[in-house]
């Protein structure tokens, strides 16, 4: 079954605690060779018929008002499965 | 006077809600987040906890609750609407008030009774205090920092819609110390410190008079309560 891919994150400019945290405990452990690191969400929708235009546009839908909220996060990509390819 | 308060899978609050209404001379009226029906209340609470266990963002799930479609349709027609903690975040996520909420800049959970100024009294549930009355009422939250983009935090600024803001301390690296906000019409108004943990002398915030006596949050189901009536 075609599966749907939708990646989320925190808006470039806004803190980002999770990823403090993480970044944080790499330099505790001596891996602190990132100067940062983001945490995000991937999404993975799967649908049982093809993934047509009414698919589509009900992906985008809900990666706009739902799997994100704009105040704070952005899409940064949908993955359709047979283009692999990022149209967000 | 029937003052409602939504439960919704997760809540924690709702129980000290209600009777913070009661204490306050309203009736408390329990709503339950999978009806479509608000029972013809005066005025509406959602409360504290962590709604479906945060998952996806705070509030978001509840956001998309069946009641909250005519809660929505409520508060658009003047309803006086009280978010507190998760319910602030549902309210923001409902896009009933701007902002966001993330999780606390430090990383970790905050509980502290908690010292903020009354922004602004043009509100359904600000009417009592006094114009920058400083009040202490207990904050408990992992994800309480309030965010906007600088236009929009320039325009809350500017329009007044900033109606509390955290004093002393601030709690979880909000911008412009800002611990709550208020719609335009002054109908809805969320907060993640908590009013409903400060009414029963015993059982509040210390004061310098007594232990446990701080009652401040009070004063937000007395106003609504007033301006309800005022109304009617």
């Amino acid at each position: 079954m075609p599966t749907i891919v939708v990646e989320v994150m925190p808006k470039a400019e806004l803190l980002d605690p999770q990823g403090k945290a993480v970044a944080g405990a790499l330099a505790r452990i001596g891996k602190g060779h990132f100067s940062s690191v983001r945490v995000g969400k991937r999404f993975e929708l799967t649908v049982d018929g093809p993934v047509d235009d009414a698919t589509r546009a009900a992906v985008e839908e809900i990666a706009a008002d739902i799997l994100s909220n704009s105040v704070i996060e952005d899409v940064v990509g949908i993955y359709y499965p047979e283009a692999a390819e990022a149209v967000a | 006077m029937r003052i409602g308060v939504v439960t919704f899978p997760g809540s924690l609050d709702d129980r000290d809600a209600l009777r913070a209404i009661r204490m306050a001379g309203a009736e408390p009226v329990a709503l339950w987040h999978g009806e479509h029906d608000l029972h013809g209340v005066d005025a509406l609470v959602l409360p504290g906890g962590f709604s479906y266990g945060d998952y996806l963002r705070c509030g978001a799930i509840a956001s998309l609750s069946p009641i909250m479609t005519e809660v929505i349709d409520a508060a658009g027609k003047g309803l006086p609407v009280l978010g507190i903690c998760n319910g602030f975040q549902m309210l923001a996520e409902a896009h009933l008030l701007a902002g966001g909420l993330i999780r606390n800049d430090h990383g970790t959970f905050i509980r502290r009774d908690q010292k903020l100024r009354v922004e602004n009294t043009s509100t359904a549930w600000t009417s009592g205090f006094e114009q920058g009355q400083e009040i202490v009422i207990p904050l408990k939250n992992g994800e309480g920092g309030f965010i906007a983009s600088a236009d929009e935090l320039a325009r809350l600024e500017g329009e007044g819609l900033v109606a509390f803001r955290y004093l002393d301390v601030n709690p979880n690296g909000s911008l412009n110390d800002i611990a709550g906000v208020r719609n335009e019409r002054g109908n809805v108004v969320g907060l993640m410190p908590h009013p409903e943990h400060a009414v029963e002398p015993g059982f509040g915030p210390d004061t310098a008079d007594a232990m446990r006596s701080g009652v401040d949050g009070l004063t937000f189901f007395t106003s609504v309560i007033e301006q309800v009536l005022v109304a009617a």
